[in-house]
Parts: C-alpha cells; sequence; structure tokens
C-alpha cells in the first residue's frame, strides 16, 4: 500500500488564527493527542516559524525555547518539527538551540523565488543529522518551471524533501497537478503540499497533489491555521485511507484529537468568509483583509474590486501601503466611468 | 590642496559597484583599482567603462602590488573579509569594511564619525544598521529605561546579491549588536524581508520600541536633527511615518531612496552603506598626512 508522510502544523499554522497565544497546556495537551493518533510529525511554534516573535508580526506567548521543550516533553513516538524562515531566524541564535532541545524536522522555508536564502540553515541543519524539507511559501506567484528550478536549489543545498504551499489559497486541482509534475521532472527527493482553503479546495488540492505523485500532506485539525485554514487533518486522513493510502493514523484517535483541538485550541472554527473566497481567487495574502476593508470605506469603494486589482498587480505581503495606491487608483475609474457611459 | 586619498575596493558586487561610481564624484578619494574575482562580471565592465583599472585576482592583487592603494573597502563577505583582514593588516592598509563580518569598531557617521577616525579596521555595520542606528541612538538618549527595540528592513530582491544572501545571519547578529550598543536598549530583535515585486520596492526601515513612559516631545527635536545630519551624506533618507506612538509603542518608519547610481534609485540600501562609508574614508583623507605621519611612527 501507499504511504503519504502526514505533518501536523496546527500548533504552528493555528497561532496564525489567535495572535499566536497557544499556550504551554494547550501544546501539551495537543501534543499528546496527535502522539496518541499516531501523527508522523508535528510542528509547534509561532505562525512565521521560529525566531519569528516580534512587535513586527505579534509576540507570541510562549516563547519558542518553552514551546519547543514542552511539545518535546509529550511527544513520544511523534517528531517534533520546526518551520525556519531565515530572515527571523539565525542559526546561532534559534536554530541551534531548538536543535539541542531536540527537535527532529526541520523546514527551511522562503517565499517562491528566494530558495538561495535557505542555503545555510538547509546546510546547518543537516550537519547536525537533521531531516530537513526546503518550503516555498506563496507558490502561486511562480510558474510551475520557475517553482521547479528553486525547489532545485533546496534539493542541492541538501534539503530530503519539497514542500510547496498555496499561502493564498489560490489552486484549483489542475494548477496542484502541473506543479507536481513539474516538480518530479526536476527533483529526486519526496515531494509534498501545503494547501489553504479559501476557493473549498485544500482537501481536493490535496488529493491531485498524492494522485500525481506527492507523498507528503500537511493538514491541521479542523484546519486550525491564518484565514480560510488549511487542509483539514482529520477529513484529509479519511480520505487518504478511503484511496487506499496508508498515512499510519488511528481514525478514531485522530478524530479525538481534533475534537480536542476545537474544544482546547481555538475560539472559532476556522471558516471560509466572503473576503477570504476573492483573496483567494485573487491570489492575495489573506493578512492583508483588515486593512483592504478599511481602506475601502474609506475611499468608497468595494473591498472585493481591490482585492482583483492587487492580485493582477501581483502584490505580495509586505507591500500593504500599495492598497493606497490602487484605492485612489479606483476611485479614479469609478468617477470616469459615468461620464463615458452617457457619450455613448 | 592634498593629492587624494588612493583608494581601492574589493568585492565587485552591487555594493563594491555602487560605491565606486560614489568614490569617483568625490573630491578627496581617487578609485585607483577595482578587485573581484570574475574579470567578466557586470560591476568589472562597468569599472572598465568609467576608466577604473580592474583586476580579477582578489585579495592576491593587494599582497602583489601593495602600492596599489592606501586605503581598501572591503564589500566581498563576511568570511572572506574575515581572511582579507589579517592580510591587510599586515600590509598597513586601512580598512573600511561593508561586509557584517564585525571585526572592527562600528561606525555610523550621523553618530560617531570623529570617534571613528584611528581605527585600522572599520566597520560599517549593514545597511539596516545604518538606517536604524542614528534613530535608535536618539531613542536612547531621550528615553528612560528602553526595554526593547526592533528593526525590520525590506529591501528588494534585485538589489540583494548572492554575498548579501548568503550573510543573512551575520546581517541580523550585527545589525542587533549595532542597535544595542547605541540606543543601550535591554534587547534588540532584527528582521530582514527580501520583497521580489515587480516594479522593485523602496528600501524601507522601520523601528519600534517599547519603552517604560513613551516621551515623543524629547524625541522629537533630537530626531529632527539628527535626520538632517543622516541626510548631509545620504540625500535621499526620509521619515516617512512617526514618531508616533502606536500600540503602546513608539514607531518611526524611514525610507531610502538611492541616487540611482549603478542600480536603480529603490536600491537604497545600497547608497545607505555605501554613503557611510564614502563619509568615513573622506574623514580619513581630511587628515591624512597627519594620520600617516602617525603610522609611520609606529
Amino acid at each position: 500500500m501507499k504511504y503519504v508522510l502526514v505533518s501536523d502544523p496546527s500548533l504552528r499554522d493555528g497561532n496564525h488564527a489567535i495572535q499566536h497565544q497557544l499556550s504551554e497546556e494547550q501544546i501539551a495537551a495537543y501534543c499528546r493527542a496527535a502522539d496518541a493518533a499516531g501523527v508522523p510529525i508535528v510542528e509547534v511554534g509561532h505562525g512565521n516559524g521560529l525566531g519569528a516573535s516580534s512587535l513586527q508580526l505579534g509576540e507570541s506567548k510562549t516563547p519558542d525555547d518553552r514551546a519547543l521543550r514542552v511539545a518535546r516533553e509529550n511527544l513520544k513516538t511523534t517528531k517534533l518539527g520546526i518551520h525556519v524562515i531565515p530572515g527571523f531566524a539565525t542559526i546561532e541564535k534559534d536554530l541551534k538551540h531548538a536543535i539541542d532541545i531536540g527537535v527532529d524536522v526541520i523546514r527551511v522555508a522562503a517565499h517562491v523565488t528566494e530558495a538561495d536564502l535557505t542555503q545555510r540553515h538547509i546546510d546547518f541543519a543537516r550537519s547536525k543529522n537533521k531531516t530537513v524539507f526546503g518550503v516555498l511559501m506563496m507558490s502561486h506567484m511562480a510558474s510551475p518551471e520557475l517553482l521547479a528550478e528553486q525547489a532545485k536549489k533546496m534539493e542541492s543545498y541538501g534539503a530530503e524533501g519539497f514542500i510547496f504551499m498555496d499561502s493564498a489559497g489560490h489552486y484549483l486541482p489542475s494548477d496542484v497537478t502541473e506543479r507536481v509534475v513539474a516538480l518530479k521532472r526536476e527533483l529526486s527527493i519526496a515531494i509534498g503540499f501545503h494547501a489553504h482553503n479559501n476557493l473549498g479546495m485544500a482537501i481536493a488540492n490535496s488529493v491531485a497533489a498524492v494522485e500525481a505523485g506527492a507523498s507528503m500532506l500537511d493538514g491541521c485539525a479542523r484546519g486550525f491555521g491564518a484565514g480560510a485554514g488549511n487542509a483539514q487533518l482529520e477529513v484529509l486522513v479519511a480520505v487518504l485511507h478511503r484511496m487506499g493510502y496508508e498515512t499510519g493514523i488511528d481514525l478514531y484517535k485522530i478524530l479525538d484529537a481534533a475534537d480536542l483541538a476545537e474544544k482546547e485550541l481555538m475560539s472559532v472554527v476556522p471558516t471560509i468568509k466572503s473576503t477570504s473566497v476573492v483573496s483567494g481567487l485573487a491570489g492575495v495574502f489573506s493578512g492583508f483583509m483588515k486593512p483592504v476593508d478599511r481602506i475601502a470605506k474609506q475611499f468608497n469603494l468595494d473591498a472585493r474590486d481591490i482585492f482583483f486589482e492587487l492580485g493582477r498587480r501581483k502584490i505580495i505581503a509586505g507591500q500593504e501601503d500599495i492598497i493606497i495606491e490602487v484605492a485612489t487608483e479606483l476611485a479614479k475609474r469609478t468617477q470616469t466611468a459615468p461620464v463615458q457611459a452617457r457619450s455613448v | 590642496m592634498n593629492p587624494r586619498l588612493r583608494v581601492g575596493i574589493i568585492g565587485s558586487g552591487n555594493i563594491g559597484t555602487d560605491l565606486m561610481i560614489k568614490i569617483l564624484r568625490s573630491p578627496l578619494l581617487e578609485s585607483t583599482i577595482f578587485i573581484g574575482r570574475n574579470i567578466s562580471s557586470p560591476g568589472m565592465a562597468k569599472a572598465q567603462s568609467l576608466g577604473v583599472p580592474t583586476s580579477g585576482e582578489s585579495i592576491a592583487y593587494i599582497q602583489k602590488y601593495p602600492d596599489c592603494c592606501d586605503l581598501v573597502f572591503d564589500a566581498t563577505s563576511a568570511k572572506d573579509h574575515e581572511y582579507h583582514a589579517k592580510i591587510l593588516e599586515k600590509l598597513g592598509k586601512i580598512v573600511i569594511d561593508l561586509t557584517p563580518a564585525n571585526i572592527g569598531p562600528m561606525c555610523v557617521p550621523a553618530v560617531n564619525l570623529s570617534e571613528s577616525l584611528g581605527a585600522k579596521n572599520v566597520n560599517m555595520v549593514t545597511c539596516g544598521g545604518q538606517a536604524s542606528i542614528p534613530i535608535a541612538y536618539v531613542i536612547g538618549k531621550s528615553q528612560k529605561n528602553v526595554d526593547y527595540i526592533e528593526v525590520v528592513s525590506s529591501i528588494a530582491s534585485r538589489s540583494a546579491g548572492p554575498a548579501t544572501r548568503i550573510n543573512l545571519d551575520e546581517y541580523i547578529h550585527t545589525t542587533e549588536r549595532g542597535v544595542q550598543k547605541f540606543s543601550g536598549a535591554k534587547r534588540t530583535k532584527t528582521i530582514l524581508n527580501l520583497n521580489p515585486a515587480i516594479p522593485c520596492i523602496d528600501m524601507q526601515t522601520t523601528i519600534l520600541c517599547k519603552v517604560d513612559q513613551p516621551d515623543l516631545e524629547s524625541l522629537k527635536p533630537m530626531l529632527a536633527d539628527m535626520v538632517k545630519k543622516i541626510q548631509s551624506y545620504v540625500p535621499g533618507y526620509e521619515v516617512i511615518v512617526g514618531p508616533i506612538i502606536e500600540n503602546g509603542r513608539i514607531v518611526v518608519m524611514v525610507r531610502v531612496k538611492g541616487l540611482g547610481d549603478y542600480l536603480p534609485a529603490y536600491a537604497g540600501n545600497l547608497d545607505i552603506i555605501n554613503c557611510a562609508a564614502v563619509a568615513m574614508a573622506e574623514e580619513y583623507a581630511k587628515t591624512w598626512d597627519t594620520y600617516s605621519q602617525r603610522m609611520d611612527n609606529t
């Protein structure tokens, strides 16, 4: 039977949904439940990964050191994973210490066009005999060929597996298939996929990934993650089993873990809000939701129009200042439109 | 008037090439050699087109021809600079280090230009450090009990060459050390974002600060004076937000537009460190007679 390696970032990505406020008790409780269910890898930390607690991105309630120690104490067979973005976490300050605490799996991540930033972190983690995967985020912003070229760099740095993330929840199954095919042509390492659910496609896209030859998938309990949420872990496991894939995860126990997550970790279960649909469709980072809503009101515009224009211009996270520029432009256009209509 | 101080550049990437163009404008400096590893790189071609002598022999060229220059700018990488620094020290060259190797004392011209004079190896911290440290310094001077300062910089992907990328960790550590040293903050943190957006984004740096009781009235005049000082050597430097108190913390955001010498104006990260390095070298040039005599006597 074919095996899919399931990785569970509920205790990392889920932190985005609650301003990085997961407590030691919550981490301990969920780790025990995931471990009992036989989840292969649990990822723990700030939403943006190791070393990312900051005024800019939000401060973690539980510092990296405590979160990783608590997770380590509560995982017996499940491996402990971390998400590491160079630019936030450094080898000296953060990665060495995490390795001392006993993390097993290190996923080194970058924006889809910036793979070369990960070289030293990947190299270092490999030199410590850790399992190391490369991750590229906002992958829909690159063509399948460019994605494969960037992934190839990570393989050359020593990554033992590669995961591409649909950070805006933009993909349809055919987009995912096309990318896995391109990646398989270039890479000899395992390929994985991390789905977001803005268009309700997270499970379908995950299925497309494994059917095209991916062997690793990410899922979060109840979809616990930023915005519309991620692929829902317990659903993913059930679907994979029904398709005849082996995951090593016990269905009843992962359903129990998801129930526990709903009760203990989240104030609201992620749902697909109207703005989530539009940002997914436009391929815009979900963190833009609040400023877009605010600026749309100020300029008397439809927030949905702003999202589509931002998507057309390929605006990425960190460029929040462009929203005002786009709004100014759209406001001008709506003023001139009626005049043109009359002259026809 | 004294003859111009003869300076060499080692490192023919984005930083080194932009620096060379700036030196050609300096009335006090003469660019006598531009050194890289690859004679056919775009930086080399630029130097040749401007009539600056070039070499692809790296540090070996200076070892072979030690009289080629009196002062060396190192715009390679932190690791390479550790190797170069020892050689250049033996050769008695003054070194202005633009890598985050952090060997010599740190110089931020708006804060400590004259005190930095006299060191044989001067470290120019980082682009983010040059943008943020003057602000952190006036925060340290005007506020009591500075608990924490965070510096977040965004630069265009195209402005970050291979050495900058490989030195991301050193960039963070050196910037954090610099911010701490000049502000006296108990804790510091640095974040760097590389943004691939087209058209390219301007360099922007945000300084966020936690203090017991924020005092904007004391900060404002000191900040205004400091910004004027920085603008005297980095014309494209401006405060675009603040100082404001947001969520209980002091926020200042600056934007650095470059002069567009090698890369277009978005690459303010090249300008801010290179303008600082030129300011430092010119300070040596002004006092070179007394300085070189002092060196001869020791």
